[in-house]
């Protein structure tokens, strides 16, 4: 599934600029617990998160995210959008809730990421 | 004072021998690990993989210790008043040892536990304290060494292989 089309599925806002809708996204995971964030070490994925502090960007430091996805609304702060424009990661807010969210992209076709 | 160990098959004579006489790493790296500054947390970890990735080692070894690494750097600020890390790169594998100043752990055989946490309500708000930090170090380490004194420092030592 390509990241332009999660944009639309989810109704998302994208946070940061320069992002390449035309990435191709394999799989995905969804958790506010980073160590379970931290066990997709098998293959690059999306991650869907309603945690906002700065260690999100961390996270992405350490396994290979292709993008991150906030939930419920959230918006991160400044210094969290400039942390991801350095990393070059695309950043998006959806309204709606962790487990819609997955559940629309579940059904339309995007797996889970092997952990 | 307790001890922990958690060897992958296979390695225990080649761990015990390491152990036994540390050779000179080819490159040294020192991080200062500061009480509950999740501001900082996770850039030694970060600079260690990019040591890493520069030479040339395979992405799902460079996660692997990015991963033990993090969550070890993460509980020395979490759960500690503080201390350092000290990573040393070799040829076929990284050693990389966290050193604390208290206040110890109380039970290490509990801590191993999945699912359990002693964090604190600050930690569990930035997304930690899912009790899965030293489980998650164990399953990404090929070895894994924890000494603890109740009431003292703890040493978390990790070794992964390049291969």
């Amino acid at each position: 599934m390509k990241l332009k089309e999660i944009v639309t599925l989810l109704d998302a806002e994208l946070l940061t600029s320069d992002v390449d809708l035309e990435k191709e996204i394999p799989c995905a995971f969804a958790s506010d617990l980073i160590s379970d964030i931290l066990m997709c070490t098998k293959e690059p994925t999306l991650l869907l998160t309603g945690l906002t502090n700065t260690q999100v960007i961390r996270l992405s430091d350490m396994i290979d995210l292709l993008g991150i996805v906030f939930v419920r609304g959230k918006i991160p702060s400044q210094e969290l959008i400039e942390m991801a424009e350095e990393r070059n990661l695309a950043l998006l807010c959806t309204k709606l809730t962790m487990f819609r969210s997955s559940g629309i992209l579940y059904n339309t076709g995007l797996r889970s990421c092997t952990i | 004072m307790a001890e922990y160990w958690s060897i992958n098959p296979g390695l225990e004579e080649t761990c015990k021998e390491f152990l036994a006489n540390i050779p000179e790493a080819d490159v040294t790296l020192e991080f200062e690990i500061e009480e509950k500054d999740f501001v900082s947390a996770g850039k030694g970890s970060a600079e260690v993989k990019n040591v890493l990735k520069r030479l040339g080692i395979d992405p799902a070894i460079l996660r692997r210790v990015a991963v033990a690494s993090y969550e070890a750097e993460i509980n020395v600020a979490a759960h500690s008043n503080g201390g350092k890390m000290y990573c040393y790169i070799h040829d076929d594998f990284v050693y990389i040892k966290y050193e604390d100043k208290g206040p110890g752990i109380n039970n290490i055989e509990q801590a191993m536990i999945p699912g359990w946490s002693t964090a604190d309500e600050l930690v569990r708000e930035m997304g930690f304290g899912a009790g899965l930090g030293l489980p998650n170090i164990k399953k990404n380490a090929d070895f894994l060494h924890i000494v603890s004194e109740p009431g003292g420092s703890t040493s978390v030592e990790i070794l992964i292989y390049y291969k």
